[in-house]
C-alpha cells in the first residue's frame, strides 16, 4: 500500500512540476504548482510529518499561492510567445542541471548510507513534540522569524503602496 | 519497501526541474514559482532525512523554510509590481536596462 | 543549557528600536520622516555602546542556537558602526532625492539585527534565517527607489538571483543535515571528524553551501549581479551592500569552514582558491574599463573580496586575525569613499561619471582630499590601513604556504593601482571641463567622511591596537 501512494503520488508531484516550467500561461502553471503542493503534503503525511502536511497544504497552497494568482490577476501578462530557438535554449540551460541531477542520483545517494529503521516517527503526537522544541530549543529562530516577516511586510509597503509624490 | 532513498531521489528531480524552469524561462513569475518548486524539493529532502534519522529537527526546519518562502513571495511580487508600473512588462528579455 | 539572553542584548534592542521607529512612521508627518535617521543611528550607537560594555565570551545563548564569543563581538563592532554611517550619510540623501517615507531607517535596524544573528549563530537554522532577513531587507532597499526603473531593475535581478541561490543554499544544508544527523555546528563538526567527511552527501551538502556564500559575498564565477545592483541601488545603500552585508557573510563564511568543516579542509581551501584568483583578477581588470565611478567602487569591492579570501583559506588564527583587520580597514575606507561619491552625485546621482571628477581638486577640498586618502588606502599605500590590511592578510597567507596566491594578490592589486591613481590624477591634475557647480555638504555627511578618514589614517600609522583586537577575536 505504502509503495502505490509513493509511487502515484511522486508522479504527481514530477508531473505537475513539469507543467509549471512548460506551460505558457502563467495562471495554468500556478494550478500546476498547487497540484504539486498537495502531492508533496501527502508524501509529507506518509513520512509522519502531518503537522507540516497541513501546514503546507494551509500556508504555501492556500496563502501564497493566492498572493500568487492575485498578482497574476493584477499584472495579466499575455501568454509568453516561444521563440523558435527556444529548444536550444532549453536544452543550453537543462545540460548543466541534468549533469547535476545525474551527479547527485547516480553518485550521492547510493553512497549514502541509511542510518537508523527508517519507519516514520511522528504519528498523531508528532505535532506535541514538535511545539515542545519549537517553544523549547529553536526558541530564538521562532522568535527571529517574526522580524523576518515584519522585514517582508514593510518591504511590501514600501515598494507597493500608493504615494502621492 | 520505500527506503528514504526513494524520496530523495524524487526531490532532486523536483529541484532539477524548477532550477531548469529558472534559467530557461523569460516569464518573471514564472520564474519565481520554479524557485519556489526548488524551495519544496528541499522540504522533502528534509522531511525525508528526519523521518530516517528520527530526528525532528528537520521538520522544524521546514516550518521556517516555508515562513521564508512567504516572505520572499511578498517581497517578490512586491518588486515585480514595482517594476510593472514602470515598465508595462515582466518579460526578462525586455527588462536588461544596464547591459554591461 | 539556560536562556542566557544577555548576551544578545544589543541585537534586542536594535530590534525594538526597528519597531519603535516602525510604529513612529504614521505618526510622523511625511516632511519629519526623515528625521528617524537620526533616531537610527542614535539607536545603533546605544546598541554600539551595550555591545563594547559587554565585550567577553558570554557562551552559547538560547539553548545553543547562538554562541556569544569574541568573534562574534568583534564582528558586532563592525556590522553597528558600518550601519551607522550609513544611516547618517542617508538623511541626507534621502531629504535630496525626495524619497520622504521613513520605512527605510527600520529596514536597515532590521538587516543589521540579521547581520549580527547571522555572525554569532551556532545552528544552520539560525544562520539561514539571519542571512534571509539581511537579504530580504537588502532586496528592499535596493529598489527603494521606486521611481526609477535602474533601481526597480537591480533590485528584481538582485531578488532572483539571491532567491535561486538560497534555494542551493538549503538544499546543501539540507544534505549536510542527513549526513551528519544535526543542523548543530558542533554536530555537523563531530559527524566530520567520525568519517562522515569523506561520504559524497556532506561533500556535496559543502559545495551547494559555498555555491550560496559565494553567490552573497559576490565571489567569482557568481559575482555577474554586482555591478548592476550597485549602480541601481540608492549609494548609501550601495555602501551596506559592499560592506556591512559582505563582511557579515564573510565572517560567516570564516567561523563555518574554521570551526565546522575543518575535516575536509583540503576540499573547500582548492575551492576558495580557484574563487579567489578569479575574484581578484576578475575585480580588477573589468574595474579598467569603468567610466561610472559606483560601477568601479563596486568590482573594487570584488576584488577585495577575493583578497579577504586569502585568509580564509589560510585556515590558521593569523589568517583569521587577517581576515577581521583587513574587513575592519576595508570597511572605514569604502565607507568613507561611497559618503564621499554620495556627496558629490547631488540630486538624481547625476555626477557619477569619472569625467564629472575632473579638476574638483582645488573647488572642494575636503571631499577630494578624503577621496585620495580612502583610494590610496584601497590601493595599500604606507601610510593608510588598507597597507596594513594587505601586510598582515599576506603574511598570514605566505604562513600557510600559499605563496602562488600572494603573488597573484599582488599583481592584481598592481593592476588595481591603475584605476584607483586615474581617479586621483582626474582630480587634481586636469582641469575641470563644466563650470564650477557649488556642491553642499550635509553636516551628517561631512563628520562621517571625516571619521572614516581619520580611522583609516589612524589604523595606518597605529595598527598594533586593532590588530590584538582583531587576534583576540580569532582565538590567537
Amino acid at each position: 500500500m505504502e509503495q502505490i501512494v509513493f509511487y502515484v503520488f511522486a508522479a504527481v508531484a514530477v508531473g505537475s512540476a513539469l507543467l509549471v516550467v512548460l506551460q505558457q500561461r502563467a495562471v495554468y502553471s500556478a494550478f500546476s504548482l498547487i497540484v504539486c503542493f498537495g502531492a508533496l503534503a501527502v508524501l509529507y503525511f506518509q513520512l509522519g510529518a502531518a503537522l507540516v502536511a497541513a501546514l503546507q497544504v494551509i500556508v504555501y497552497a492556500g496563502a501564497i499561492m493566492v498572493l500568487f494568482l492575485f498578482v497574476i490577476m493584477l499584472l495579466d501578462p499575455q501568454a509568453e510567445r516561444f521563440g523558435p530557438d527556444r529548444f536550444k535554449k532549453t536544452a543550453l540551460a537543462g545540460l548543466p542541471m541534468a549533469a547535476f541531477l545525474a551527479f547527485v542520483l547516480l553518485r550521492v545517494f547510493p553512497a549514502w548510507s541509511p542510518r537508523g529503521s527508517g519507519e516514520p516517527i511522528g504519528s498523531v503526537e508528532g505535532p506535541k513534540r514538535i511545539a515542545h522544541i519549537l517553544f523549547q530549543d529553536y526558541l530564538l529562530p521562532f522568535e527571529v522569524t517574526s522580524i523576518l516577516i515584519l522585514v517582508a511586510i514593510l518591504g511590501a509597503v514600501v515598494l507597493v503602496k500608493h504615494r502621492p509624490d | 519497501m520505500i527506503g528514504p532513498n526513494h524520496y530523495l531521489f524524487l526531490s532532486a528531480i523536483v529541484f532539477t526541474i524548477g532550477a531548469v524552469g529558472v534559467l530557461t524561462r523569460r516569464n518573471v513569475i514564472i520564474i519565481f514559482m520554479s524557485i519556489e518548486l526548488m524551495l519544496n524539493a528541499v522540504n522533502l529532502n528534509l522531511i525525508a532525512f528526519s523521518a530516517h534519522l528520527q530526528d525532528l529537527a528537520g521538520q522544524v526546519f521546514v516550518v521556517f523554510v516555508i515562513t521564508v518562502a512567504a516572505a520572499e513571495a511578498a517581497v517578490g511580487l512586491g518588486i515585480v509590481i514595482a517594476l510593472f508600473r514602470n515598465r508595462e512588462t515582466i518579460n526578462m528579455d525586455e527588462i536588461d536596462l544596464m547591459r554591461g | 543549557m539556560d536562556l542566557n539572553y544577555a548576551a544578545l542584548l544589543p541585537e534586542i534592542l536594535l530590534a525594538v528600536a526597528g519597531i519603535l521607529l516602525m510604529l513612529a512612521i504614521p505618526v510622523l508627518p511625511s516632511r519629519q520622516q526623515v528625521r528617524l535617521g537620526y533616531a537610527a543611528s542614535l539607536a545603533l550607537a546605544a546598541a554600539l555602546v551595550t555591545a563594547l560594555l559587554q565585550w567577553g565570551d558570554h557562551g552559547p545563548a538560547f539553548f545553543g542556537m547562538v554562541s556569544m564569543d569574541a568573534l562574534g563581538g568583534a564582528a558586532r563592532i563592525l556590522f553597528l558602526v558600518s550601519s551607522a554611517a550609513v544611516a547618517l550619510i542617508s538623511v541626507s540623501y534621502l531629504k535630496r532625492e525626495r524619497l520622504r517615507h521613513g520605512e527605510y531607517f527600520p529596514l536597515l535596524l532590521m538587516a543589521t539585527v540579521g547581520m549580527s544573528l547571522m555572525a554569532v549563530s551556532a545552528d544552520l537554522i539560525m544562520t539561514f534565517l539571519g542571512l534571509e532577513i539581511l537579504s530580504i531587507s537588502s532586496y528592499v532597499l535596493a529598489g527603494y527607489r521606486r521611481g526609477d526603473p535602474r533601481s526597480n531593475e537591480s533590485a528584481l535581478k538582485y531578488f532572483l538571483l539571491g532567491a535561486f541561490s538560497t534555494a542551493f543554499m538549503l538544499y546543501g544544508i539540507a544534505l549536510l543535515y542527513g549526513a551528519a544527523g544535526s543542523t548543530k555546528y558542533a554536530g555537523i563538526a563531530e559527524a566530520a571528524t567520525q568519517g562522515q567527511a569523506e561520504t559524497a552527501t556532506f561533500l556535496l551538502g559543502l559545495g551547494l553551501l559555498l555555491v550560496g556564500f559565494g553567490f552573497k559575498a559576490a565571489l567569482a564565477p557568481l559575482h555577474v549581479w554586482t555591478p548592476d545592483v550597485y549602480q541601481g541601488a540608492p549609494v548609501p545603500i550601495t555602501a551596506h551592500l559592499a560592506v556591512g552585508s559582505k563582511a557579515a557573510v564573510l565572517i560567516t563564511l570564516l567561523r563555518l569552514l574554521h570551526q565546522v568543516f575543518p575535516a575536509s579542509a583540503d576540499q573547500w581551501q582548492t575551492l576558495l582558491w580557484i574563487a579567489s584568483a578569479a575574484t581578484m583578477i576578475i575585480g580588477n581588470v573589468a574595474a579598467l574599463t569603468q567610466t561610472d565611478v559606483k560601477r568601479l567602487l563596486a568590482y573594487s569591492s570584488i576584488a577585495h573580496a577575493g583578497y579577504i579570501l586569502l585568509g580564509v583559506i589560510a585556515n590558521s588564527p593569523r589568517g583569521a586575525q587577517g581576515v577581521l583587520f583587513y574587513l575592519a580597514a576595508y570597511s572605514l575606507m569604502t565607507l568613507g569613499a561611497f559618503a564621499v561619491v554620495q556627496v558629490f552625485a547631488r540630486r538624481e546621482e547625476r555626477f557619477t561619471k569619472l569625467e564629472d571628477f575632473r579638476g574638483i581638486g582645488y573647488r572642494h577640498p575636503l571631499l577630494s582630499v578624503s577621496l585620495t586618502i580612502f583610494l590610496l588606502s584601497l590601493i595599500g599605500i604606507p601610510p593608510t590601513a588598507g597597507f596594513y590590511g594587505k601586510l598582515f592578510l599576506f603574511s598570514a597567507a605566505v604562513e600557510a604556504d600559499l605563496v602562488a596566491l600572494v603573488i597573484l594578490a599582488v599583481l592584481a592589486s598592481a593592476v588595481g593601482l591603475y584605476y584607483y591613481l586615474q581617479l586621483i590624477v582626474l582630480m587634481f591634475m586636469k582641469e575641470a571641463a563644466s563650470p564650477p557647480e557649488p556642491v553642499p555638504v550635509p553636516l551628517a555627511a561631512r563628520i562621517v567622511i571625516l571619521l572614516m578618514a581619520a580611522g583609516t589614517l589612524y589604523l595606518g600609522v597605529y595598527p598594533a591596537q586593532v590588530l590584538s583586537i582583531a587576534g583576540e577575536a580569532a582565538g590567537l
